[in-house]
């Protein structure tokens, strides 16, 4: 068998929910979940006689989407019909974009192990959600049409990313974007971001090729990235055996943790698209896009810059700091009120986001505001608190709230720099470990370190670690 | 001919229609009259005319984004042919 070396080609679809108040089309709420079947009107059910009329707001969201992207925004647009039948539609036709989309050509930067890379964006269209159906045990269908109506935009990317790890920083960063300019909530679970993957690949003198596979039921980005490992995989087996893939829609199984078929793509999809009747054409004007524009806000990527520029921290900790806009703006308002953007970065890098992620918390569900967490790490600034004295109060305050002053107090944790008292203990720590000391003498360092853990030990922790190691180091010359 | 009895076999499965022989080789007859007929607009220079999708003189037509009551579950139901839960009930359809 010859040695053939494959490149991975990967392009995105991804669907996402925009947080408007009111469906698409008309005024149902988009409030995910509720009884089924009560957020439903006479639009949104497909009733004979209804007009769709569109939401201005779901346009926006979707040029500001584009905008975010660096794609171009339509002068003109329009809606489609897509024409299929399944029961989840209660039109038997879905109001969506073909050829003139909202947005096209755009294009994000994203950045893995290998270094920077620059991934196109095809288009950004506009359409309806559709009903969810549950199957019944008996073989019928239950439908739910509270989610049917809903606005969605549909990002396609250009197949440019070329493993499993590009795509998943694709789509932290579409997400984190997403939730930054806050047209959508991006939750997975509730299904208002959902992802299909299209792979393929392809030997690098060119040759030989397989045929793509369409990928669904993709419920994590960790599914995602999954599933394209899993077809990069069979589909280099299939070519080196001299077969090829399908052109086929597989569908992915978590459990098993593997692809499998759903349906060949024989024939291209024959959706009978035509301008949607009911709906005029959109008019986009440059007053409007950039009364859109000035209406976003900062971006992931240029906060992250200037995190680094104002703050003095490291990159590694700015992109952190900036993955959500929610991390940022704490970390800004924290910022704010300790006036030092090194030790709150510190921090929230180290203290708060472990417990964090230890009992996979919100920011939101925190037990102390953005102001006590300020107070304790003014303390530490000010010298009242010493490292580990802080720790403890910040534990406490993770777990059971409260006023870090109160607990300072209850629990005696103020940092002595009390010379006088420091040099006591000192001189008894000292007269107890007569061979720590000749140690010492001896020339072995280590036994200076113990000796400093003697004293912060007697003083329960609260001593001034910096006096302790002057008061220390004079006593031990003078003896 | 424009329309091929092929063409109407295909757009009568993607419509979920059948037909009698007899029926697809009349329709085909019709459909095909009605395009050769609206063929006649291709004898038109249409070389600088912009592609009309409405012939309404409107554009940008939208509602602000407000929410308005729904109807109650029952009112929702009303034309469902079979219910269980809440939920309309159909045959399942396999994909
Ligand atoms: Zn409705």
């Amino acid at each position: 068998m010859s040695e053939m070396k494959f490149k991975t080609l990967v392009g995105l679809e991804i669907h996402a929910e925009l947080a408007t108040a009111s469906k698409m089309f008309c005024g149902c709420t988009t409030t995910y979940g509720g009884d089924v079947n009560t957020h439903c009107c006479p639009i949104c059910l497909g009733l004979p006689g209804t007009l769709p009329v569109v939401n201005k707001r779901a346009i926006e969201f979707a040029i500001q989407t584009g905008l975010a992207f660096n794609a171009k925004i339509a002068k003109k647009s329009k809606m489609d019909r897509k024409n299929y039948f399944y029961p989840d539609l209660v039109k038997a036709f879905q109001i969506s974009q073909y050829d003139m989309p909202l947005c096209e050509h755009g294009h994000v930067d994203i950045e893995t192990a290998s270094g920077k890379k620059r991934i196109g964006i095809e288009r950004i269209h506009i359409e309806e959600d559709t009903g969810k159906s549950l199957h019944a045990e008996d073989g019928s269908s239950l439908l739910d049409y509270n989610r049917c109506g809903v606005p969605l935009i549909e990002i396609v990317t250009l197949p440019d990313m070329s493993s499993a790890e590009e795509a998943g920083a694709f789509l932290e960063l579409l997400k984190s974007t997403l939730e930054y300019i806050e047209v959508s909530d991006c939750k997975m679970e509730q299904g208002s971001l959902r992802c299909d993957v299209n792979v393929n690949v392809v030997s690098e003198d060119g040759t030989v090729k397989s045929n793509i596979a369409e990928i669904k039921n993709l419920n994590s980005f960790k599914a995602a990235m999954k599933a394209i490992e899993f077809e990069t995989k069979r589909h280099i087996e299939l070519l080196e055996r001299g077969e090829n893939t399908l052109k086929e829609t597989r569908r992915w199984d978590d459990a098993k943790n593997e692809t499998f078929h759903m349906r060949t793509k024989e024939f291209v999809q024959d959706y009978r698209y035509f301008p949607e009747p009911d709906i005029v054409d959109f008019e986009i004007d440059a007053d409007w896009i950039e009364r859109l524009e000035l209406e976003l806000p900062e971006l992931p990527e240029a906060r992250k810059h200037r995190f680094i520029s104002a703050y003095g921290i490291p990159e590694y900790d700015a992109g952190v700091l900036t993955s959500t806009r929610q991390m940022a703006d704490y970390f800004e308002t924290l910022v704010n009120s300790v006036g030092d953007g090194k030790l709150a970065s510190n921090w929230i890098m180290t203290e708060l986001m472990r417990r964090l992620k230890d009992e996979g918390l919100e920011l939101g569900a925190l037990r102390f505001t953005v102001e006590q967490f300020a107070e304790l790490i003014a303390m530490v600034k000010d010298g009242t608190l010493n490292q580990n004295a802080a720790k403890k109060v910040f534990r406490r305050l993770f777990e059971e709230g409260g006023e870090p002053k109160a607990i300072v107090e209850a629990e005696g944790l103020v940092q002595t720099s009390d010379t006088g008292l420091i040099k006591d203990t000192v001189d008894s720590v000292l007269s107890a470990n007569p061979q720590s000391v000749e140690d010492y003498k001896n020339g072995k360092d280590r036994a200076f370190g113990f000796l400093v853990g003697q004293v912060m030990k007697a003083s329960k922790g609260k001593a001034n670690p910096q006096v302790v190691n002057e008061l220390l180091a004079e006593a031990l010359k003078n003896l | 001919m424009a329309i091929t009895i092929k063409d109407v076999e295909h757009v009568a499965k993607l419509a979920r229609l059948e037909f009698e022989e007899n029926e697809i080789l009349a329709f085909t007859e019709k459909l095909d009259a009605i395009v050769g007929y609206v063929e006649m607009l291709n004898a038109v220079d249409v070389e600088n005319v912009d592609p009309t999708y409405h012939v309404l003189p409107v554009k940008n037509r939208f509602r602000e984004d407000e929410i308005q009551a729904s109807l109650e579950r029952d009112a929702v139901l009303t034309n469902a042919p079979d219910r269980r839960g809440g939920c309309f009930r159909v045959p399942r359809v396999v994909e």
